[in-house]
């Protein structure tokens, strides 16, 4: 993985100073709360329900094993023991003091992480597929490009306070979308072109949030060199023109809509013809450089199809339904990526405590070149683990609970940390995953059913991209009660095309009914579809009707149940 | 807006706490029509020679006026003014960039309003080489916060070239 040069970690070390200084003349008196709070934010510290919360970045999701007992070394020493992976491939952690923050950015910086512009109104962590690299369907490791932004983004002045947040996605796969790319503000999906240049095609004004929109394109077949220059035209377009007269309104996404996507990309062209080649044009120098980072590691000669991995899928039914589930091709024969599922009973998902994170960098270590992935289902990824290799990691990550064969099942559930944490929660979601996770907890039964998307919001902010679930649950205040909305077809595809948000399918229910209102439509899916038939696909070829109808002769909402 | 008492300027690269004898005029009805005022754009606009007659002259513009209605007047202008009405609001940081580097502006750049500390160094990379600290602030704190950072990735007005253009920066 990349390494700081001298000059990375000066800035990354500066940056902690900076902020010691900044929190020092806070406690003087000196800055207002209201004048540390953007600074504080643009340095990953919200003040949450119960503690102040930090979010730390893991830029495009990559974590080295040393980074990770760092992170667990942090979750010992100044929180409660854990922390939690977040949908954007970030860690937070719940319980730690202002003044704390300093001493933990000073241990972050000492294995080359940071909490920079993890919130604010600023460029956001760079978020990436976890299978960068290695992934069979790529045409281009999105990694260096990323690191390439990440740095052009890092404390860059004229984009420090911008109209709202920005998120930014890259991805490589042309079949399949692993980071949600057409949710974000500003998405770039890189491929080759016919003469085998890398180029990107770009997507801007996707977001979640309380007007879901999938992103539009903006431009096509982009030169990676323009990467910068071209994100640099499209930011002080929607720095200038953005709005700010309303929270709600200040994403990209209402200036893309409101200007039309063609008019707004004439407006990024007009202003990105003035940079076209100018001094901010990466180099191919600077790209190789970055890309040294990312050279593949040793791999070995191995075989692709071990007679002993055969026996052993043959011989162990739990080990062979959990391949089906966790183990992913590999660009090099004879290994495989394995993702380990941070969703198990009794945890919240993304939770992992500071012993499992050490274990999770052991097995990096052994299994898999000391890396690890953080991916945006939160769950985590060891990229490169021999095939030979699996049965043993299976056995131990079994032993550490993180061998449920539920990867792109049901129980995956993508979760927000919700009311139990976060201040700006509607509703409480943790309870929600935990109740579908008891319900439905029969590993054959979600075998059967297959892949499904389900993803839990505490409010409308959408962390938990319930827009994008197949099955959505929105946490939803209701004079001072926690209700849930459900929404059903959301789906991320390979392109904004095939990337779609959920339909609301009526009136919301209480907590202890969501299991229920589950349970029902997925009886009407197993009811109506064809064999092998998936989720998703049941749901665009029957409508929501269906599940509707019977949703609501099963369950009162909310709305009758007030009037009884 | 009123007269800073605290004002920094850059010379020779370095920040110092100045004296100043500019007057901001915050609306046209405000103004006498005596000179070494910084003015609105709007009343430079309407008004352009009784502005031109009164003598030294500035304009300073909104988050909101494009700063390339300013052209025309650099011929005899000595100071161009962004206000930034909350701190958060980063529309002067652009309207900066575009000054310095899409229309040539070479005089003195100032940054108005609600300036603080923490943002000088983001605020000189932009461009601005005065700064009008908010009346409360304390240039003693200022000048210790104006350079928190030795170097910086990106390319901006300063330093104009990204890191990955600067030599031998990367050992």
């Amino acid at each position: 993985m990349y390494r700081y040069t001298p000059t990375d970690q000066r800035i990354v070390n500066e940056r902690v100073a900076q902020f010691r200084d900044q929190v020092v003349r806070w406690k003087a008196g000196a800055l207002s709360d209201d004048e540390l709070r953007p600074l504080r934010l643009q340095n990953g510290l919200y003040v949450q329900r119960h503690a102040p919360m930090l979010r730390v970045s893991i830029p495009y999701g990559l974590l080295g094993s040393y980074q990770l007992r760092a992170l667990a070394d942090i979750a010992r020493t100044w929180d409660r023991g854990y922390g939690h992976f977040s949908t954007r491939q970030n860690i937070q952690f719940n319980w730690m003091t202002i003044e704390q923050v300093p001493e933990v950015l000073a241990a972050l910086a000492r294995v080359q992480m940071h909490a920079i512009q993890t919130s604010g109104n600023c460029v956001r962590n760079i978020t990436s597929d976890p299978l960068a690299g290695v992934a069979p369907d790529e045409s281009v490791d999105p990694r260096p490009y990323c690191e390439l932004l990440r740095q052009w983004s890092a404390l860059h002045p004229e984009f420090a306070f911008l109209p709202r947040k920005f998120k930014i996605a890259v991805s490589a796969s042309d079949i399949e979308d692993r980071a949600a790319t057409a949710m974000h503000d500003l998405g770039f999906y890189l491929r080759r072109d016919a003469a085998g240049q890398v180029v990107a095609d770009v997507v801007a004004g996707g977001g979640m949030g309380r007007t879901p929109m999938v992103a539009s394109i903006v431009r096509r077949a982009l030169p990676w060199r323009h990467l910068l220059t071209y994100t640099e035209a499209l930011l002080r377009v929607y720095n200038r023109y953005g709005r700010r007269d309303n929270l709600f309104k200040s994403r990209i996404k209402i200036l893309v809509r409101s200007l039309g996507a063609s008019e707004f990309a004439r407006q990024v062209d007009e202003e990105f013809a003035f940079l076209q080649d100018g001094p901010g044009t990466a180099t191919e120098a600077e790209l190789a450089r970055i890309a040294e980072g990312f050279a593949a590691p040793r791999y070995s000669a191995l075989e692709r199809y071990p007679a002993a991995l055969q026996e052993q899928l043959a011989a162990n039914f739990g080990f062979a339904r959990w391949y089906t589930r966790s183990v992913r091709g590999h660009r090099v024969e004879g290994y495989a990526a394995v993702t380990l599922s941070l969703k198990r009973r009794g945890f919240a998902p993304g939770d992992v405590d500071a012993a499992t994170m050490d274990a999770l960098a052991d097995l990096a270590d052994q299994y898999s070149f000391g890396e690890l992935r953080v991916t945006h289902e939160q769950n985590i990824v060891l990229a490169d683990v021999p095939r030979h290799a699996l049965f043993d990691l299976w056995t131990a990550a079994r032993v550490l609970g993180l061998a449920t064969a539920n990867i792109g099942l049901l129980t995956d559930i993508v979760c927000c940390p919700g009311g139990d944490f976060c201040a700006l929660a509607n509703a409480k979601s943790i309870p929600i995953a935990q109740a579908i996770q008891e319900r439905f907890d029969d590993l054959d039964y979600l075998h059967d059913l297959g892949e499904i998307s389900l993803n839990i919001s505490g409010c409308i902010n959408s962390c938990g991209h319930h827009h994008v679930g197949n099955i959505g649950i929105l946490g939803v205040d209701k004079q001072g009660a926690e209700f849930y909305q459900i929404t059903l077809g959301g789906e991320v595809g390979a392109d904004p095309a095939r990337t779609s948000i959920g339909t609301v399918i009526g009136p919301a229910f209480a907590a202890q009914q969501v299991s229920g209102v589950i349970a029902t439509i997925l009886d009407i899916y197993v009811g109506l579809r064809y064999p092998d038939e998936r989720f998703i696909d049941t749901l665009h070829r029957v409508g929501i009707a269906p599940f509707k109808s019977a949703v609501y002769a099963m369950q009162h909402p909310i709305d009758e149940i007030e009037h009884v | 807006m009123s007269e800073s008492a605290n004002l920094l300027r850059l010379v020779d690269g370095a920040p110092r706490v100045v004296a100043e004898n500019w007057r901001i005029i915050e609306s046209a009805a405000l103004w006498d029509g005596s000179g070494g005022a910084i003015l609105p754009l709007e009343l430079v606009v309407a008004q352009t020679e009784r502005v031109r007659a009164s003598g030294r002259a500035g304009i300073w513009l909104s988050p909101t006026d494009d700063p390339a209605c300013t052209v025309e007047f650099f011929p005899w202008i000595a100071l161009i003014g962004v206000q930034f009405p909350k701190f958060t609001d980063g529309r002067g940081y652009s309207s900066a960039v575009l000054l310095r580097t899409r229309y040539g502006w070479r005089g003195e750049l100032r940054a108005l309003g609600d300036i603080l500390p923490d943002q000088l160094f983001a605020l000189r990379r932009v461009g601005f080489d005065s700064f009008a600290l908010r009346a409360d602030q304390d240039p003693v704190t200022a000048l210790a916060a104006f350079f928190p950072f030795s170097e910086a990735y990106q390319g901006s007005v300063n330093p104009p070239f990204p890191l990955f253009r600067r030599a031998s920066t990367c050992t």
